[in-house]
């Protein structure tokens, strides 16, 4: 009887705390809505619509010339090139610092033990390195980049390597410390390295993970790259940016049908390797 | 007189949320000596051990491990500490993409420089090793399976097997039996005191099934509340110490996860010399 009443009683510690989070969530959201003027009404204006409507008309039909298209086949390469070593740069910059970042790789952790206090400042300015590298955005760095190399891919390549790498190393070390860290604990915990630890109990937790985001960013990087293009980076989007002047709907519709292709041909890559590492 | 393995001075141990898991135990374990702890679940046996692992920090007391305090020395000394200890731990800390060679021969990671271990994942650098450790468990044709394709009987036995294969000079297992059927349950826990008698390492284990405490270990400490109960000689335990140590769970001490099929009295013991 008395255990049945004390049932009663308890209340679940967490309900306060989630609640309190729901209303702050709303609070905080609702000046977002009027500082960004938000209101859809704008859209289903008559005058606004009868623009776009025209602007669209004008993709139709998409541009399919032989010429036109040998055109997008090289700035599609070129794109993809860009894209691709971007990445590559990106990954060398984010590896080494996603490792440094990643919690659960400290050994001094444990207990805590000696030089716990240092590892946890080391980290510290990795840290900043990452959130230093991402917080510019890739326009600026190509920016910048374009008057260091000169006009031409070299500077996008640079660009994407440098904000992506800065991505990647975040996103990394969150990876690898959502997945099962016991592995790694206890193999730290059995005095191997930090590097051993993370080939042998890190890497094959994390990998379908760390596939499927490094594709879908090799996809934001090929969009990334079609920006850059706008500021003379080459690419598809130095193609995109002549037919816009030019006012060319078909052109313009033509190469947003590549990066839709773009886009489905790296789906279907995260798909397949995703199995291929499941 | 026996080298010390390892020596607890008044050890107590607070987790974060306020907890006391091991509470002001004191004992000596002597070098190659076989102990088995026992108690109900939560009484503080994994904390326990892995503090003996060096894995927890106590809140206060002495620690000396292998001759060494882990959290005064150095931090090479305490890698290299490390390497000496090995843990079976309940749920097999192991990748579940891993492949049970790659499994078993991670347990040297400690020894290894670290091209060593980076050339082993491109080819096991010691397939033979790790068949034989797997051998000793009855799983050697799981050699090149993926780990997530065995049962969790043969999960703790793959972890096992990693263990035997670091070769450590302490040997700590907790519960590494809890998912084994009773049969090769035996098997296992007799594998674990052959390697510590043949190598003279000391070994210590906690376990559900008393059974197996008492046969197999010259000496059972039984833990309630993070506290000593007893620390004696299988053949001085007696039923209503065993009744005592229990008295607050509700269930019978289980072996493979199953009820034990008797109660605590009457549990077959070694005799003390044999």
């Amino acid at each position: 009887m008395r255990s049945e009443e004390a049932a009663v009683q308890v209340r679940d510690p967490a309900a306060v705390p989630r609640l309190m989070l729901s209303i702050a969530i709303i609070i905080l959201l609702w000046p977002g809505f009027r500082l960004t003027e938000f209101d859809l009404g704008v859209l289903f204006d008559p005058r606004n619509r009868e623009i776009m409507g025209k602007f669209i008309a004008t993709f139709f039909p998409p541009e399919a010339s032989a010429d036109f298209l040998r055109l997008i086949l090289k700035a599609t390469l070129e794109t993809l090139a860009i894209a691709t070593a971007g990445m590559t740069l990106a990954l060398l910059i984010a590896f080494p610092l996603a490792l440094v970042v990643t919690r659960s790789l400290s050994i001094s952790r444990i207990g805590p033990a000696r030089g716990f206090a240092a590892g946890r400042f080391l980290r510290l300015p990795a840290r900043f390195i990452l959130m230093f590298f991402r917080s510019i955005p890739e326009i600026v760095w190509a920016l910048l980049f374009v008057r260091a190399v000169g006009l031409g891919p070299a500077a996008g390549v640079l660009a994407i390597a440098v904000t992506y790498g800065g991505m990647l190393g975040k996103v990394y070390s969150e990876i690898l410390e959502s997945g099962d860290t016991r592995p790694t604990l206890a193999l730290l915990e059995a005095g191997s390295g930090r590097l051993a630890a993370f080939c042998y109990g890190m890497w094959p937790v994390a990998l379908p993970e760390l596939v499927s985001y490094t594709v879908y960013r090799w996809e934001c990087a090929v969009r990334a790259s079609v920006i850059m293009g706008f500021v003379g980076a080459g690419g598809l989007g130095q193609l995109m940016e002549l037919s816009m002047r030019m006012l060319n709907g078909g052109e313009v519709s033509a190469i947003l049908l590549t990066f839709f292709l773009l886009v489905m041909l790296a789906d279907a890559i995260s798909a397949m390797l995703r199995k291929a590492t499941a | 007189m026996k080298p010390v393995s390892i020596k607890l001075d008044q050890v107590s141990l607070v987790h974060a949320n306020g907890q006391r898991a091991v509470n002001n135990i004191s004992c000596e374990i002597g070098s190659g000596e076989r102990v088995a702890i026992i108690g109900p679940s939560g009484a503080g046996k994994t904390t326990l051990l892995r503090v003996l692992a060096t894995a927890l920090r106590p809140s206060s007391g002495e620690i000396r491990i292998l001759g060494k305090d882990p959290w005064r020395v150095s931090r090479t000394a305490l890698r290299e500490l490390r390497c000496r200890i090995g843990m079976v731990h309940q749920a097999p800390p192991i990748p579940p993409r891993q492949r049970v060679v790659t499994a078993v021969l991670a347990g040297r990671l400690g020894h290894w420089p670290l091209w060593k271990g980076l050339a082993s994942l491109a080819y096991p650098v010691d397939i033979a090793g790790a068949r034989r450790m797997l051998a000793r468990m009855e799983i050697a044709d799981k050699l090149f399976e993926r780990c997530d394709r065995l049962s969790g009987g043969q999960m703790q036995r793959v972890g096992v097997a990693r263990i035997l294969y670091q070769q450590p000079d302490l040997l700590l297992t907790d519960e590494p039996v809890s998912a084994v059927d009773p049969a090769l349950s035996d098997r296992v826990i007799g594998e674990l005191n052959r390697e510590a008698s043949e190598r003279g390492v000391t070994l210590v284990a906690s376990l559900h099934a008393v059974d197996l405490a008492l046969h197999w270990f010259p000496r059972i400490i039984g833990i309630r509340n993070g506290e000593i109960a007893f620390d004696l000689p299988p053949v001085r335990v007696t039923d209503a110490m065993l009744k005592d140590l229990y008295a607050s769970e509700s269930t019978v001490p289980t072996q493979g996860n199953e009820p034990l099929a008797m109660q605590p009295a009457g549990v077959r013991r070694k005799p003390l010399c044999s």
